[in-house]
């Protein structure tokens, strides 16, 4: 690292006694180098064994990377914390300005200490910080409203990140989310409820510094190789024209596009919702993340009318992806682009994150089906497939509930099985909703064996469909060793803080370039080892708050519907997840 | 003859500030302390972007209100800093409308685009262009 780079500064602000310090730690990025690998270690000094997920001895650690602010597509935030949502590790990642206004602040971590006795959101300004009296937006209805205030009322347009939470997180619903600049999200695992249990309503950061490099030819040519192959590769052409939506129709094609809590793997409205369609008939703009080119933020313009007001109309603007697209369309059974971007638009306003939202939501409606639960469970809420607008009234209940039953949808689909049964059909993995890929078995060992049980983890589903398009046979040791070789790279990503939308651009070979303009000196075994050494110490972490991958429940509806695959097999399953966690 | 910056269509504009990196690489520096051209939300993401870009002024407000002349005219439009006459009092700041006069807070001198498009050349969509003018004084 050159000796002016800030990125060793780590911010310490102290929400109890609001008050804040600025730590020197080149020792933190030598080893760890940012991000992932950064926050990990910070998270073992500041977390205490067996903390409480929404007390005040549970921090929250940001970390960037040493690319942040110098090379296109380094434009991540890693968010690190204990997750109330599983009990466990927390780790979300966020893009939107956030990466580039932490670094631009002098910082390459921030970490969020203790709980405040009243709102306040924190404004950290360069050197400064403010804590700011929140207690007026407190409870305000909708997060757009309260990303607004605080846009008008703090400075540095351009230059900074406005992280926010809804009333989701102000209520704790375990899987709340916490929003950046609109439409970026830390999305899974409950961070929302973790800053409303600190009674941290935002974050806003702002800066503007110039970043050191060992050498400004070197630095340039570097710059344009990795700039033009952003721009050019098809790789990313893909992300940029229909966006991450592109996938639903591919995915539903092969029969593994979760349609009504995965009782199929296709969908009869996946054309209509597809983005083809959306970005036929919807696409109002597409946005970046800051220093990112490809744009792949996609945004649908909404016209709605006012049913009672002739000629009132309102134009909302919504992000949409394929995650969104797949928990509160094809799982639900919504066929209607309006009804599923409004139930999108619900989410946003109230700060929940969308997919675990959408499979919660389509257990209780299985679950109501079934006869397991009952209309008085659901609050006179007759949950059906593809009815939206009672879908909203539900998603309102789950943050203000008017009764146990609702409390416990708040809590994850694990957790209200666990208390009102529906189990083999309760689609959680490791504690956490699954993602929009019933593709085979590989995507069900990421979702199971990945340390945040997140699909991006070790990208299970893209290894069945390889198999699948192939004709190859995938074997259990192999598929545990390709996701076991998968997830440690993408902790170096996650140390870089590159978007993984942009892993193939990033190879080892030019990841050791682009370090070396910032004077860090990697050879491609050391970034291994490193990623190797940032996911053991997440899996310590995991064992040591509890968790037994022995234990990792696999609900029977998987094996049931058939994938591209075959039938997923619980043995396969079982034999892979032991090979992953061998010698642990 | 010379060039100024064009703001093409804004409406393309993605929000990415791969202009504003452009500019302080062209220094051979990371980060954005050296932009002369900003990028930001036009109130809130969803209403798109606004692009900051000096115009090139054939009569610059800048300049008018420098009290020692360190800013000087560029025909047909523009202007250049000399930084040794510069007192730092912010007045060119104030005086532009558009917030083009970006100000370098360590130096506490303005920042003012000097029209070389290297920006340009790095805009995916094609939001930015450098343009001839026609120097009418020839």
């Amino acid at each position: 690292m050159l000796p002016s780079d800030p990125l060793r500064r780590v911010l310490v602000v102290d929400l109890a006694r609001r008050r804040f310090t600025v730590e020197d730690r080149p020792d933190l990025f030598e080893a760890g180098l940012g991000g992932a690998g950064v926050a990990i270690r910070l998270l073992e000094e500041e977390c205490p064994s067996g903390a409480d997920p929404l007390g005040p001895e549970n921090p929250v650690i940001l970390a960037v990377g040493p690319l942040v602010g110098l090379f296109p597509l380094a434009s991540k935030t890693v968010a690190m914390f204990k997750s109330p949502h599983t009990g466990n590790l927390g780790e979300s990642h966020a893009g939107g300005r956030s990466a580039v206004a932490i670094r631009m602040a002098g910082y390459g971590a921030i970490v969020l200490r203790g709980a405040s006795s009243t709102p306040v959101y924190v404004v950290v300004d360069g050197d400064d910080v403010y804590f700011r009296d929140a207690s007026a937006l407190w409870g305000m209805r909708s997060a757009y409203t309260v990303g607004r205030v605080i846009r008008e009322r703090e400075r540095g347009a351009g230059m900074r990140t406005i992280i926010r939470i809804g009333r989701a997180g102000e209520r704790m619903v375990t899987y709340a989310c916490v929003t950046t600049e609109t439409y970026r999200h830390f999305g899974r695992l409950g961070l929302g409820a973790v800053f409303g249990s600190k009674k941290l309503k935002g974050l806003v950061v702002a800066g503007k510094r110039s970043l050191p490099v060992s050498n400004p030819r070197l630095y340039r040519e570097t710059y344009d190789t990795v700039f033009r192959a952003a721009v050019d590769s098809p790789l990313m052409q893909k992300y940029h024209e229909l966006g991450t939506a592109m996938n639903v129709l591919p995915l539903d094609a092969i029969g593994a596009l979760p349609t009504r809590n995965l009782k199929s793997g296709r969908f009869e409205g996946a054309e209509t919702i597809s983005g083809e369609s959306l970005a036929a008939n919807y696409l109002g703009r597409r946005v970046a993340c800051a220093h990112c080119p490809v744009a792949c933020i996609h945004l649908a313009a909404l016209r709605l009318p006012y049913p009672n007001d002739p000629y009132f109309y309102k134009t909302v603007m919504l992000g949409y992806d394929h995650e969104p697209i797949y928990a509160m369309g094809s799982m639900l059974g919504i066929a209607s682009v309006p009804g599923m971007l409004q139930l999108i638009d619900e989410a946003e306003a109230v700060g929940l994150d969308v997919m675990s939202t959408g499979v919660v939501l389509a257990w209780a409606t299985e679950a109501l089906e079934r006869g397991i639960i009952s209309l008085q469970e659901t609050d006179g809420l007759a949950l059906t497939w593809g009815d939206w607008e009672t879908y909203i009234e539900a998603v309102r209940r789950i943050v203000d509930p008017p009764n146990d039953f609702y409390r416990a949808l708040g809590r994850g689909v694990e957790h209200a099985a666990s208390l009102y049964g529906g189990a083999n059909f309760a689609l959680a993995f490791g504690g956490n909703e699954m993602a929009g890929y019933h593709t085979g078995p590989a995507a069900y060992l990421t979702y199971l064996t990945g340390a945040r049980h997140s699909h991006l983890d070790s990208a299970g589903y893209s290894l069945d469909q390889r198999a699948a398009s192939r004709g190859e046979m995938l074997t259990p040791e192999g598929v545990a060793d390709a996701l076991r070789a998968e997830e440690e790279w993408r902790q170096v990503l996650a140390s870089l803080v590159v978007c993984f939308f942009a892993r193939g651009v990033y190879t080892p070979e030019f990841v050791e370039r682009a370090l070396a303009v910032v004077g860090i000196e990697r050879s491609a075994d050391d970034l291994a080892r490193l990623g190797a050494d940032a996911l053991r110490r997440k899996h310590a972490f995991k064992t040591r708050e509890g968790f037994d991958p022995a234990r990792l429940r696999i609900p029977d509806r998987i094996l049931e519907t058939p994938s591209p695959l075959g039938a997923v097999d619980r043995e396969f399953l079982e034999r892979a997840i032991a090979q992953f966690f061998r010698g642990e | 003859m010379p060039n100024r910056l064009s703001v093409i269509d804004v409406d393309r504009c993605v929000g990415c500030q791969s202009c504003m990196f452009a500019c302080a690489r062209r220094l051979g520096e990371g980060g954005l302390a050296s932009a002369c051209i900003g990028v930001r939300s036009a109130g809130g993401i969803r209403r798109g972007f606004v692009v900051v870009v000096c115009r090139a002024c054939p009569d610059p407000p800048c300049a008018r209100v420098c009290p020692t002349d360190a800013l000087v005219l560029r025909p047909p439009g523009g202007v250049r800093l000399r930084a040794e006459l510069c007192i730092g009092c912010g007045n060119c700041v104030q005086a532009c409308p558009f917030g083009a006069v970006f100000w370098d807070a360590r130096q506490h001198k303005p920042q003012i685009c000097v029209y070389c498009g290297y920006c340009a050349r790095y805009c995916p969509y094609d939001v930015l262009a450098l343009e001839e003018v026609p120097d009418v004084a020839q």
